[in-house]
């Protein structure tokens, strides 16, 4: 019996690099659920350093990572009562985040904040700014905005921001190399 | 003290905490061209591990590496 080794390696190249490239680009697509500074922060310095490793960033924004989003120094007008309380009661801006752990009553935050400080650390809003800088995509959950009352109106100015929903997430993390939720 | 590379440009990353040496170094390795080199000085113990990982990925290349006391000077080649 004979073998035809030459067609059985051309089938095991195409199903090598089938396999290599695995439908996937060197991108990271991440979920910020939490809205903790802690958490938030991991977030940030995972996405400015993936971006500085050559990888293309999408960060989707939803539930309590939304109201960070949010511009201190703007405000929204004709809100309902619930987004009026859910829009006093949340964190307005990256800058207002709290810890995780040892908040304190705010204490804990703000001796954090201090310690980042003398350590040269970025803080939580510089690391946003620098994410626009490098190019990171923001996508915004539609879903969490009109849960908790946010207006397009009061959110900051970033670069590349926009609106979306789960399957422009989806999409994205399919195509990624590395998916991550925090 | 002899190398067979000259540097083209240095860049002063000390004091500077994660992730913000590798941010300025992908930002400073496009200032040179390609087959140049940039000597990046750090103190953050993490680039010890964190810039050769960058090299890999990024397809740069890590000529040298020099130590004294807490900072560490990295010789990185533009590769592409």
């Amino acid at each position: 019996m004979q073998i035809d080794f030459a067609a059985q390696i051309e089938e095991l190249k195409a199903r090598v690099s089938s396999l290599e490239q695995g439908g996937q680009e060197n991108k990271l697509s991440m979920v910020v659920f939490s809205g903790d500074l802690d958490r938030v922060l991991a977030s940030f310095i995972i996405a400015t350093g993936a971006a500085a490793m050559g990888m293309e960033v999408m960060l989707f924004f939803t539930f309590w990572g939304t109201p960070l989003l949010r511009d201190p120094g703007k405000t929204a007008s004709g809100k309902d009562m619930m987004g009026t309380m859910f829009g006093a009661m949340l964190p307005k801006g990256a800058g207002a985040a709290r810890l995780s752990k040892m908040n304190f009553a705010g204490l804990g935050t703000s001796m954090m904040q201090g310690l980042m400080a003398k350590k040269n650390m970025a803080s939580l809003p510089e690391m946003v700014v620098l994410a626009g800088e490098l190019g990171i995509k923001i996508c915004v959950c539609e879903l969490s905005m009109s849960l908790m009352g946010f207006k397009r109106e009061e959110m900051i100015d970033y670069p590349d921001l926009m609106y979306c929903g789960v399957a422009t997430f989806l999409e994205q993390a399919m195509g990624s190399k590395i998916q991550l939720f925090i | 003290m002899s190398d067979d590379f000259s540097v083209t440009l240095e860049l002063d990353l000390r004091n500077l905490s994660c992730p913000m040496p590798l941010v300025k170094i992908s930002k400073g390795i496009k200032d040179v061209a390609v087959g140049q080199v940039v000597k990046a000085v750090t103190s953050d113990p993490g680039a010890l591990a964190d810039f050769p990982a960058w090299a890999k990925t990024n397809g740069n290349q890590i000529l040298k590496t020099e130590q004294s006391g807490d900072e560490t000077s990295f010789f990185v080649k533009r590769l592409k």
